[in-house]
């Protein structure tokens, strides 16, 4: 639809037009801003916890270990130098005991989901694939965050029933 | 000619004050649209309906998908 609106306002006299064609769904799932009703449905990225750990694939195991218990976690994120997401570590892994680095017992490219994804939907697929928590990254892999899936059935429960209109 | 261009052109557009319109029907335009967007659906663009808007500066039409 965009083409055919860019080049109509061409016609009509504009000098400088663009056709921004991935659009709204690019958009919001790049975390920018979108205006609009949409917003008064709470998404996933109102409820990711920025502050999971994360380390680097060649950081010794044993470093992420210590790291991360003593904020209380017990999962770290392997990403690189630009906050993309290479892994994860789970509890299994932390507590492996394994000597090596965090690259050598991570489990690569984890699933990961867009911070504009609504609760209701998440809830549901986090349910069906018994997903206990979650990683947010933008649409060009950058890490967010963590987001549990207690917490967000919680924000679901609360507008349950709820007219989703479906963007 | 129409130049298709990508977020972070956009993004540097918006910041030189392009404007943008939204060319969807009007009530996916209450729904989501991007933020500062003029609401003008494909149908009504005509002359008198893009009045407002200054014809030599930018301005970004969008598209909801791919589809």
């Amino acid at each position: 639809m965009s083409p055919r609106a860019a080049w109509r306002l061409e016609a009509l006299g504009f000098e400088q037009v663009y056709d921004y064609v991935a659009g709204e769904t690019d958009w919001a799932a790049a975390g920018l801003p979108v205006e609009g009703t949409v917003t008064k449905v709470p998404t996933i990225g109102n409820l990711v916890h920025a502050d999971v750990p994360t380390c680097r694939r060649d950081e010794p195991l044993a470093d992420v270990v210590e790291r991360t218990s003593k904020g209380g976690w017990n999962t770290c994120v392997v990403t690189n130098e630009h906050g993309i997401v290479l892994g994860r570590l789970f509890r299994k892994e932390l507590e492996s005991g394994a000597t090596g680095t965090a690259e050598s017992v991570m489990r690569a490219g984890p699933s990961t989901y867009r911070p504009n994804v609504d609760v209701l939907q998440m809830t549901t697929h986090m349910t069906e694939r018994k997903l206990e928590t979650a990683l947010l990254t933008t649409s060009d892999g950058r890490l967010l965050g963590l987001v549990r899936r207690a917490e967000i059935a919680a924000a679901a429960a609360e507008i349950g029933g709820h007219d989703h209109h479906d963007h | 000619m129409p130049r298709q261009i990508a977020r972070h052109e956009v993004q540097a557009l918006l910041e030189q004050g392009a404007q943008v319109v939204d060319v969807l029907p009007v009530d996916e335009y209450e729904t989501l649209h991007l933020p500062g967007a003029v609401s003008i659906p494909l149908k009504e663009l005509t002359e008198k309906s893009v009045g407002g808007l200054r014809r030599d500066r930018p301005v970004i039409v969008y598209c909801f998908d791919f589809l």
